[in-house]
């Protein structure tokens, strides 16, 4: 057991820094610890500019195989590149959708035409993705999916018709990738596809969701009529469960030691600002820093554990994958109100009249979302409970 | 990467693993901690001779196995697990590190094939003060007097909270020079328990599974030669011994916040009302669903410090105490113990409430774990205050 990464992998890292450093300069320079999460609307044309950037450098796609355009990186190099691209302060992928879900998706399920025509777009930081799954009334449930995906015998064309909800970065994205009912009498897993749809058409509509923040990166997404290529279609009609939950299996977690990057620079503002203002001589809120501390430094090396695992031949996740969204999520929201008590009453007041929060009080903010997307606490729960623990899988009640 | 267990690692942990659960079973528990001893010696003897576990990491050289810190940890896990009672947390987390860590060659070569041999030993360092403020367990606490009168020391006062401090064969004992504070003036002793003058008392305790003892020192002479390194300078490798025990210590929380959860999902799923098991219902799932998170970040944060203590235990028993290891030694000590501590707490707590009313009861064994959880928590100190010792590097 060792906690370091091996010199030729600290030699990987230097090479990114060293990049880094040199391209994140000039126009680029605003962007810093811009558009993570909570800021994806911000800046979107620059930060496009830099994954073009990015792309010229061969900094895009890092870990998918050379053969499809990517850098062919190991997992310590995916998880360096990471790590060192939050330690810049460069600006949240306006690509990652793209990069990390859409195309890894095509890789592994679509055709070889589907591959020639969205993943060159997706290396290059051209062309962006949004994810088209959860829906008003398919949330925790989200097998409830109503859209509908209709096939039109004369054009050979499908026809989609419904209406997604908490799709970020769709006002800027040419593509979203839909899970949709092919067969109109199905409930639950069966009977979906998997729909790569183009954005820019007459039957798709994107309406800004105005957020908590005041501000909006996340969107409702109506599809009236809208079209989609017979062969834009991922797997088989009725795959589309499988498909979608192939996603799953693509996250290693090579992401997370970046996130947690952030996380650091967020927790460094704090613990800047209680020396600051004498919030560091408050007892309770030196055991409060102190355990943000403990729990930050923690998740990296549970992130390790994550990443030297072999994985399970069944493919299931290990335990300390398991408990991963949970952990971090809840510590995260944690840390926002831990901001705003090391902050005090200072908290409450913004930078000026338009509501323009700054980082920390948005961060305070944005992370109440961070306990319920991509599966809230009581999923999480619930699924510890039944794939780590072996407990019983929660009744099922027929609608 | 390699942050996961090699092959050989693994298998350490898992002759443990097998081992106690074949040895220590609630029975044996039952009867070990109604001793005064407050262990099994026929067990402790088969440790010694057919496993060889209390040499796991004292240097070959002195008839040990020679192995790392991270092996030492993964089989503190399993000790926690399986609640064993036995001399060894104080013969070898304590006494072994601070013999390796601080001894003389002529200590070493003396006491150390002696620990190989069966001999028990423990550290001695915390008077009176351990007490004051809920807790303090650094230099401040040594209040014992070591007095040099020609070619031999005298000790005088009281110690408290020595793990297996009346069963001991063999005392490492910290005092400090007469009207000296803080980390000036500590020495390090080492001395056969049996010298004339040491007065050792057994403390009754809440958890019966380790027990601890005070000890008085009346004029205890000693020889010169017991000194560990120089008069007064040993706070700083006194405080690395403290902080790889706190590191051992917290593994075996982390194995005893593992079985407490494992034995009550168990209870959950046989124990039926409303007609179907009480491991289906949200409100028992989503408590053992946030115990296994505790688990498995415990578990994190322990292998960490256990890599840590690794590299520091390489350094530091080589005699090189010049390493980029001081810094984060304590640190990672006190990350792994803090959140050990309450992780194991919460998880022992839970898994009362969980069990119900047999949770409550002296049959089940869910309150041997709750006992050994608080006092585990409260030596070497609590969550609160190496929070406080974490709190001092980042906001001071």
């Amino acid at each position: 057991m060792k906690l370091n990464f091996s010199a030729e992998d600290e030699l990987f890292r230097n090479e990114v820094a060293t990049w880094l450093e040199e391209n994140l300069t000039g126009e680029f320079e605003q962007l810093r610890f811009r558009g993570g999460p909570g800021d994806e609307h911000m800046f979107p044309e620059e930060r496009k500019k830099w994954e073009q950037k990015l792309a010229e450098g061969g900094w895009t796609c890092v870990g998918w195989p050379k053969e499809h355009g990517g850098r062919g990186c190991s997992i310590e190099q995916q998880v360096i590149f990471n790590e060192e691209y939050a330690r810049a302060g460069a600006p949240g992928h306006v690509g990652h959708i793209g990069e990390g879900l859409a195309g890894p998706t095509i890789i592994a399920f679509g055709t070889e035409e589907q591959k020639k025509k969205y993943l060159p777009g997706i290396v290059a930081g051209k062309e962006l993705w949004c994810q088209g799954y959860s829906e008003p009334s398919a949330g925790s449930d989200l097998a409830n999916v109503k859209t509908k995906a209709r096939l039109n015998e004369e054009t050979g064309k499908w026809i989609i018709n419904g209406q997604k909800v908490w799709t970020s970065l769709a006002q800027e994205a040419d593509y979203c990738f839909v899970i949709a009912r092919t067969d109109p009498g199905s409930v639950a897993h069966k009977g979906l596809g998997f729909f790569l749809i183009k954005m820019d058409q007459p039957g798709v509509d994107v309406r800004p969701i105005q957020q908590i923040t005041g501000t909006s990166e996340f969107n409702e997404v109506f599809f009236d009529d809208a079209e989609c290529e017979a062969d834009d279609i991922v797997g088989a009609p009725g795959e589309g469960w499988k498909v979608a939950m192939g996603l799953l299996g693509f996250e290693r977690g090579v992401s997370t030691l970046g996130q947690q990057m952030q996380f650091q620079n967020e927790l460094n503002e704090i613990i800047r600002i209680a020396k600051d203002n004498g919030a560091n001589k408050d007892p309770i809120i030196r055991q409060r820093i102190a355990k943000a501390h403990t729990e930050l430094k923690i998740m990296r090396y549970n992130s390790m554990r994550m990443l030297s695992a072999q994985g399970g031949s069944d493919g299931g996740l290990q335990k300390e994958a398991l408990i991963y969204k949970l952990f971090w999520a809840t510590w995260h929201r944690d840390m926002g109100e831990l901001a705003m008590d090391v902050m005090g009453p200072e908290s409450q007041i913004l930078d000026n009249g338009d509501y323009a929060l700054t980082r920390l009080q948005s961060m305070y903010l944005f992370v109440r979302s961070d306990t319920i997307y991509g599966g809230t606490n009581e999923i999480q729960r619930n699924i510890i409970a039944e794939r780590g623990l072996g407990m019983p899988k929660e009744p099922k009640v027929k609608a | 990467m390699e942050f996961a267990f090699t092959e050989e690692q693994q298998m350490i942990r898992d002759t443990a693993e097998s081992f106690l659960q074949e040895v220590s079973t609630s029975e044996a528990i039952r009867t070990a901690m109604a001793t005064d001893m407050g262990y099994d010696p026929e067990l402790w003897e088969s440790i010694c001779t057919d496993l060889y576990w209390q040499a796991i990491h004292i240097p070959e050289e002195f008839g040990g196995m020679g192995l790392g810190y991270v092996e030492l940890v993964a089989m503190m896990e399993q000790m926690g697990r399986y609640l064993l009672c036995s001399p060894f947390f104080s013969t070898v987390c304590l006494a072994a590190n601070a013999l390796i860590i601080a001894g003389t060659e002529e200590q070493k070569a003396r006491y150390l094939p002696q620990i190989c041999e069966g001999k028990t030993a423990t550290v001695a360092y915390t008077g009176v003060s351990a007490a004051h403020q809920s807790g303090q367990w650094g230099a401040d606490t040594v209040n014992v007097i070591a007095e040099k009168t020609g070619d031999q020391f005298v000790l005088n006062g009281a110690v408290r909270y020595v793990a297996d401090g009346a069963t001991s064969d063999i005392l490492v004992v910290a005092a400090r020079s007469e009207g000296s504070q803080g980390e000036e003036g500590v020495s390090l002793f080492v001395l056969p328990a049996d010298t004339a003058g040491v007065e050792r008392i057994m403390l009754p305790t809440m958890d019966q599974t380790r027990k601890q003892a005070e000890i008085v020192f009346n004029d205890v002479s000693i020889p010169c030669d017991a000194l560990m390194g120089s008069e007064g300078n040993a706070w700083s490798v006194l405080s690395t011994v403290i902080d790889l025990a706190t590191v051992a210590l917290a593994a075996e929380q982390m194995g005893g916040a593992q079985q407490v959860m494992d034995l009550t999902v168990e209870y959950t799923k046989e124990r039926k009302q409303f007609n179907r098991p009480i491991a289906g219902f949200q409100a028992i799932k989503h408590k053992a669903a946030d115990m296994m998170t505790r688990v498995e970040v415990a578990r994190s944060g322990v292998y960490y410090a256990a890599c840590v203590a690794q590299d520091a235990f390489a350094t530091a028993a080589i005699g090189n105490r010049v390493g980029d290891f001081s810094e984060e030694l304590p640190e990672a000590a006190s990350i792994a113990k803090s959140y050990c501590s309450d992780a194991y707490f919460k998880n022992a707590g839970d898994a009362i409430q969980m069990h119900g009313g047999v949770g409550f009861t002296w049959e089940y064994d869910i309150h041997l774990y709750f006992k050994r959880a608080k006092a585990s928590e409260h030596f070497l100190g609590n969550g609160s205050y190496h929070r406080e010792r974490l709190a001092s590097m980042l906001l001071d």
